[in-house]
This record gives structure tokens, C-alpha cells and sequence, in this order.
């Protein structure tokens, strides 16, 4: 049941992410769009922790690990994605997710480097909804990592008290904002998708507050992820 | 005030757009200041307009006002190309109507947002002072231009956040709109790529690539690599990735002046 990154090269039961996916976004937009009470029932649920429980901590040090905790979990899919590329994946599919790969795990090192002792654990992803072997669940997943990337980063800015980490934030959000038009338009060329879905009537990207966003990828982490700690 | 600021600072890092936009400052300042103000006091105004300029944090104003001008840029390229026959190709319509109606979502957001303080729409020179005279007769020149706004717009929404760190909401506001460029940003360079059969223009800012060079250098030019202090093409984890990849990883800020320095030849005339 529970595999760990070693093991996620064996080809899963087919268990759709898209499916997964569209039940996290519905449940996102349900969350943003509910009364606080939703936000605060998620907080209590984190607050039932165990000793493994890694808590991401508070103020500007806990919106880092945040996002140092998304970048590994980016790093860890697109590693194992061209690890077993999926059958008949196109030259431009392998320069392009290639490239996000050592994106992310650029991500990734600077903030491990930057946070230092601060850091959290590596933690251990869950992938087992994800069909490697399969380009429509990898290209979904992949989707599904960006914009949640893109929405995690854009309801942190706020949070964050430091200029200095704001523009970093800033510097790396477009990126994956970047990333996340890449992979719509990959899964569907020249349409509407590299810019919709994510984006509301005043012509606003997603911001989604931490609580949201640790709720929507915890099933794809094995370790508990607390955030009952950083600025709201 | 937020007009002349802007028409200040473009004549202040542009020579060449000084001279062009001379006349109608002057004009406009007249218009404004004469009707207003006695003339004794002109000289005193012009100055305070002058010295504040180049302020050291502009104000929420300042900044929704230069957001809106650069979406009244996008908007109307965007509006006028899409509405010529046979100019942008069949399979990239959907995707320059999703911009535009994008664009016309933002300016409409800023005006809302600014109310009375709301700068009116420039008129625009797409050619550029000339120097993309095909700006509406090429669409290899139409999509270069359209990459330049795009990542021109991803740097200047960039480059404002940490002077909204004290306005939470806006800033907000300001990165959901930041990514939205990204996103159109990504996709027009991606086809360019396609069109140029030139495999190193990609989605993301490899180094500084991309035309007009001015749109990808800078105080912190795209190809930097070192952030907060910590320079990410030296990190001990990242193995083998190369430099290249490294840029690639990070969008870098343009300053408001930089902005405007580039922006400033495709403003023909400020709005009244």
C-alpha cells in the first residue's frame, strides 16, 4: 500500500490522478470558497500530530520549508518521471520536463541550502496514484503539481515579512507558472488551457492559503505535514 | 500627478523618448497645472513633481498606475491584432483572444481598483519609434513584440512586490496578475521556438535570451544566478544541471525605471 520513491518505478493499479486531482480541486475550491470553519477543522486534523509529524515551523522560516516542501515533493515526481519515461514520450515532452526536472531540484537545493539547520527532513512521497507508464496520469499530475505550485506561492506572499524572501518567492513562482502553461499546452496544444481553469473572471490567478494547499498534497506525502505553526 | 511621474521618469532614463515626449508633457502639464494652480506657483509644483519622481518607495497608487499603463499596452496590441484578418495564423487565435481577454480583465481590475486615481489609456506606437516598422504586417515581429511585453510585464509585476509588502491585499493582487503573464509569457516564447526552429527559445528565460535585449538585462539581468546572497549555480546538490538551467530556474525584476525605460517608445502620447 504505502510505496516509497524506490518502488514507484513498479507500474501502479492504474489508479487515476486525474481523478485524484479533480477531487483535490474540488475540494480546494470548496475550502477557499467555504467560511473559516473549513480552514479551522484542517488546522485541528494537523493538530492531532504523532512524533513523525514534520512541523514546517513558523514566520518567514515556516513559509520556507513550505515551499521547500513542495519543491521536493516537484523534484521527486519529475525525477522518477524521466527515471521511467512513459511510452512513446516526444523529444519536446523529455527537453521539456528534463528542464523542469532540474528546475525543481534547483528549487529544492537553494532552499535546503538556504534554510541550513532550519530545514525540514527530506520527506518521502507518495506517488502510488500515479501511473508512471502512462502519459495522460504523468501530464495530469504534472499539471496538477504547477498550479498547485503556482496557487501555493501566490497566498504566501502576504505572509511572508521579508522583502528579501519575498522576491525570491517572486523570482520562482513565475517559473512555475511558466512550467504550468508548458504542461497544459503539452496536454492540450494551442488551446485555452495553458491559461484557464486557474485563473477567475477579474483575470486572477489562484492564491490559496497554506492550509489549503498541505491539505490538497498530503495524500502525496507519506509524512504527516503540519503547518498548524506558520502566519495565516 | 502619477502621470507626470511616470512621463518624468521615462524622460529621465530615455533620451531619445525625452525629446519625443516633450511636447506633450509640456502640453499636458499646462493643461493640468495651468487650470488649476496659479501660474506663480508653477515653478514650485514642477519641482516637488521632479524631486518626488524618484522617490524611494512609490506609492500603491504609483504602482496600480504603471500595472495599469503596461495592461493598457498589452490590451490594446492584443485588441487591434486580434481583430485583423489574416494576420495572426488559424492555430494561434484561441491563444492571443485567452491573452487579450486576460489583458482587458487586468485593466478593468486596475481601473476599479484606482477609481478617480486611474490614469487614462496612452496612445501607442507599435512600430516602436520605428524600429519594428512590420509590428502589424509580420507576425514573426508581432509575436517577437508580444514575448517582449509579456516577460517585460512578469518582470515589472516582480519588481513592485516588495513595495506592497506593507499592503497585503494588493500585493496579492499583484502576484495572482504576475503569474497570469508567466503564463501567456511561457506559451508565446514556446512558439516563437516552434516558428524560429530554435530549439534554446523555450517556455522559461534561458540566461538572457530573447529580443529586445533590453527586455532581458538590467540592474539584475535575467541570467543572474546568486539570490539573497546564495548563489544557486554553486549549490552542492544540483549535481550535474548546468548554468543555463540554473538561470532558467529563477525570473529576475526589472525596476519601475528599467520598466519605463523600455516601455517609454511604444508610448506615443499619455492619456489626458
Amino acid at each position: 500500500m504505502n510505496k516509497t520513491l524506490t518502488q514507484i518505478s513498479e507500474p501502479s493499479d492504474g489508479a487515476m490522478l486525474s481523478k485524484v486531482g479533480r477531487r483535490y480541486f474540488l475540494r480546494s475550491a470548496g475550502v477557499a470558497a467555504a467560511t473559516g470553519a473549513f480552514i479551522l477543522g484542517a488546522c485541528t486534523e494537523q493538530d492531532l500530530v504523532t512524533d513523525d509529524t514534520v512541523n514546517l515551523g513558523s514566520g518567514d522560516i515556516g513559509i520556507l520549508n513550505y515551499a521547500y516542501a513542495l519543491e521536493q515533493l516537484e523534484a521527486a515526481f519529475y525525477t522518477q518521471v524521466m527515471a521511467t519515461p512513459y511510452l512513446n514520450m516526444t523529444d519536446m515532452e523529455k527537453w521539456i520536463l528534463t528542464d523542469i526536472r532540474d528546475h525543481e531540484i534547483v528549487h529544492r537545493e537553494f532552499f535546503k541550502t538556504a534554510l541550513g539547520s532550519a530545514a525540514i527532513k527530506g520527506l518521502t512521497p507518495n506517488f502510488s496514484a500515479i501511473d508512471f507508464a502512462d502519459r495522460r496520469s504523468v501530464l495530469g499530475a504534472a499539471k496538477l503539481f504547477e498550479d498547485t505550485g503556482v496557487a501555493a506561492y501566490n497566498g504566501a506572499g502576504k505572509l511572508i515579512k521579508s522583502v528579501d524572501y519575498l522576491l525570491i518567492a517572486g523570482k520562482i513562482v513565475s517559473v512555475e507558472a511558466r512550467h504550468a502553461s508548458a504542461i497544459a499546452d503539452l496536454i492540450n496544444p494551442n488551446a485555452l488551457e495553458f491559461a484557464s481553469g486557474q485563473i477567475d473572471e477579474m483575470g486572477l490567478e489562484h492564491a490559496y492559503s497554506p492550509s489549503v494547499i498541505l491539505s490538497g498534497v498530503q495524500p502525496f506525502v507519506m509524512d504527516k505535514i503540519s503547518g498548524k505553526d506558520l502566519p495565516r | 500627478m502619477n502621470i507626470f511621474r511616470i512621463l518624468d521618469s521615462i524622460q529621465q532614463v530615455d533620451g531619445d523618448a525625452a525629446g519625443r515626449l516633450a511636447h506633450s508633457t509640456r502640453r499636458m502639464f499646462m493643461n493640468r497645472v495651468g487650470s488649476t494652480l496659479a501660474s506663480a506657483a508653477v515653478p514650485t509644483v514642477f519641482a516637488s513633481i521632479v524631486n518626488k519622481a524618484y522617490a524611494a518607495t512609490p506609492s500603491v497608487t504609483d504602482i496600480l498606475n504603471f500595472a495599469l499603463t503596461l495592461e493598457y499596452l498589452e490590451e490594446t496590441f492584443y485588441f487591434q491584432a486580434n481583430r485583423m484578418t489574416n494576420f495572426i495564423p488559424a492555430e494561434y487565435t484561441l491563444v492571443f483572444h485567452q491573452i487579450e481577454r486576460h489583458e482587458t480583465q487586468h485593466v478593468t481590475f486596475l481601473k476599479s481598483a484606482l477609481g478617480a486615481a486611474a490614469v487614462d489609456r496612452p496612445q501607442f506606437d507599435f512600430t516602436y519609434g520605428g524600429a519594428f516598422p512590420d509590428a502589424w504586417t509580420n507576425f514573426m515581429t508581432f509575436i517577437t513584440i508580444s514575448a517582449a511585453l509579456e516577460d517585460t510585464g512578469v518582470r515589472a509585476y516582480k519588481g513592485q512586490a516588495g513595495n506592497l509588502i506593507g499592503s497585503p491585499q494588493i500585493l496579492e493582487y499583484a502576484l495572482q496578475v504576475h503569474s497570469v503573464e508567466a503564463r501567456h509569457a511561457s506559451l508565446v516564447r514556446r512558439i516563437i521556438g516552434k516558428l524560429k526552429n530554435d530549439p534554446m527559445m523555450k517556455g522559461w528565460i534561458t540566461q538572457d535570451k530573447g529580443f529586445p535585449p533590453a527586455v532581458y538585462k538590467g540592474a539584475t539581468p535575467e541570467s543572474n544566478t546568486v539570490h539573497g546572497g546564495l548563489d544557486a549555480a554553486t549549490l552542492s546538490g544540483i549535481g550535474s544541471i548546468s548554468r543555463d538551467n540554473v538561470t532558467e530556474a529563477f525570473d529576475e525584476p526589472l525596476t519601475m525605471e528599467e520598466v519605463l525605460a523600455i516601455a517609454g517608445p511604444f508610448i506615443k502620447k499619455m492619456g489626458m
